[in-house]
């Protein structure tokens, strides 16, 4: 169903519009091939219809009205968002409706707009599309764009300047102060200095921001950012030659709890029972500690989440950020980190900020 | 541009979130409820099902709880498990995430 000269088509970027109205599909068909990066514009009238052309070619972005049969709006992107993160996203219809804004950015969509009625807000449409294709162009994570962390902190350095580098991962959370070109502190959790920078800097996988510095941190960081990051590099490839040699050995994918304990330390966490991390892909193994049936509670979480995302899909309550049960003798969180998914059992009924405590401590020693 | 208006054409969205609590029995039969009807009575009955359903797979998987929180990134459903049934809490979240 494109429409797009066959000139470039390897570089054009691709855009899928999605309205149970072809007029209206047409008529921005028509408006959006006239954008300067000349993209690949692809129309249908139905979500099921666009699930299945995601599934099969790359989109750069998805444009999206609400109200449709069968499928409606949120329903599609509840399920893009899951499948595919980097796919940008943007609501554009005719219902001018503040929770739907709001139900529409908590599924984490780039951007809501309404149909226009003019020729200014046709003009900020394409615009607003202009600048998430030319976001797409550019890649790297979301937030900053085709820098990684070492990058970022190395050119911030560089050129002199004084930022905070703000770092999530998942629930975690970094900050790195840059003063003047100078490394001058980290912090993450309850930990700063050098111990926090190495933390963040081994962190895999993350959104980074760039915020306006605090102007009066005190330097905590004296070892040149270069040293710093040499150290951290040759710390993060000891790490992986050892996994790498643990998983090449027979038994190698599955760490014992003791192999696990010396490894990350959960053993010092207060409070904490179990814990189990269960990797998105089936074919990796699960890994516990503290659990004498680790492979019984795994599926117990596998399907409980499954069940729960298909009620959120159904009823349009958005994706599952956490699950937590309350018993008598323990209670048992379940929090999603990248793409796996974490089981934490904690002895007795601990306070609230108890449980957030331990799920970070729990969190960050695995996230590296 | 007055052709544009065409675009202005649809103006109903989704149902709006549901906001309230209600009360199921051991079987899944919604008993009362206050959450708006534009939710539908069915959907109140799937969300207790699924609540229940997870109550009894907690204890075959020896992991019990009477209290369930689920955060959904729209929705907080909160549960409470009774004698022969399940009280449920449903209330959206707002844009800040609480």
């Amino acid at each position: 169903m494109s429409v797009a000269p066959e000139i470039e088509s390897a570089v054009k970027p691709k855009i899928l519009l999605l309205d149970d109205d072809p007029d209206v599909l047409n008529l921005y068909q028509e408006m959006l091939l006239s954008l300067s990066s000349m993209p690949e514009v692809h129309i249908t009238t139905s979500g099921a219809r666009a699930m299945s052309m995601l599934e099969t070619e790359p989109f750069s972005v998805l444009v999206c009205d609400l109200k449709m049969p069968k499928m409606d709006g949120l329903q599609v992107i509840s399920i893009v968002r899951r499948k595919y993160p980097q796919l940008r996203t943007v609501v554009l219809t005719g219902v001018a409706d503040e929770q739907m804004r709001t139900r529409a950015y908590a599924l984490g969509i780039d951007l809501y707009l309404e149909k226009p009625t003019n020729n200014a807000e046709l003009s900020f449409l394409l615009e607003c599309i202009e600048s998430l294709l030319n976001k797409e162009a550019a890649g790297g994570f979301r937030g900053v764009q085709s820098k990684s962390l070492v990058d970022l902190i190395q050119l911030e350095c560089l050129s002199g300047s004084s930022s905070m580098l703000k770092i999530t991962n998942g629930r975690l959370e970094g900050r790195i102060y840059i003063q003047n070109g100078e490394l001058i502190d980290a912090a993450t959790q309850e930990v700063e200095g050098e111990e926090a920078f190495k933390r963040i800097v081994a962190w895999k996988t993350g959104n980074f921001e760039i915020v306006p510095t605090d102007a009066e941190r005190e330097r905590k960081i004296f070892t040149s950012y270069q040293g710093l990051l040499l150290d951290t590099a040759q710390a993060i490839d000891e790490a992986e030659a050892v996994e790498e040699r643990a998983a090449a050995s027979e038994d190698g994918e599955k760490l014992s709890d003791t192999q696990l304990l010396k490894k990350s330390s959960l053993g010092s966490i207060p409070g904490l029972e179990y814990a189990l991390r269960i990797p998105e892909k089936s074919s990796k193994k699960t890994q516990a500690w503290g659990l004498q049936n680790a492979e019984t509670l795994a599926d117990w979480v596998r399907d409980t989440m499954s069940h729960f995302e298909k009620l959120g899909d159904k009823f349009h309550f958005g994706s599952v950020q956490q699950l937590e049960g309350k018993g008598m003798h323990r209670v048992i969180h379940i929090a999603i980190h990248g793409n796996d998914q974490f089981a934490i059992g904690m002895i007795g009924s601990p306070s609230r900020n108890d449980i957030d405590s331990t799920v970070q401590k729990v969190l960050e020693q695995w996230a590296s | 541009m007055g052709l544009l208006n065409i675009f202005k054409g649809q103006t109903r969205g989704p149902a709006p979130l549901p906001t309230g609590s209600f009360t199921v029995d051991s079987t899944g039969e919604l008993l009362t409820s206050t959450v708006s009807s534009s939710f539908s009575r069915e959907s109140l009955k799937y969300i207790g099902h699924m609540v229940l359903q997870s109550f009894r797979e907690a204890k075959r998987a020896e992991q019990p709880f009477a209290e369930l929180n689920v955060q959904f990134s729209a929705v907080d459903l909160k549960a409470r498990e009774l004698r022969g049934g399940a009280i449920i809490f449903l209330s959206p979240r707002n844009k800040t995430g609480r």
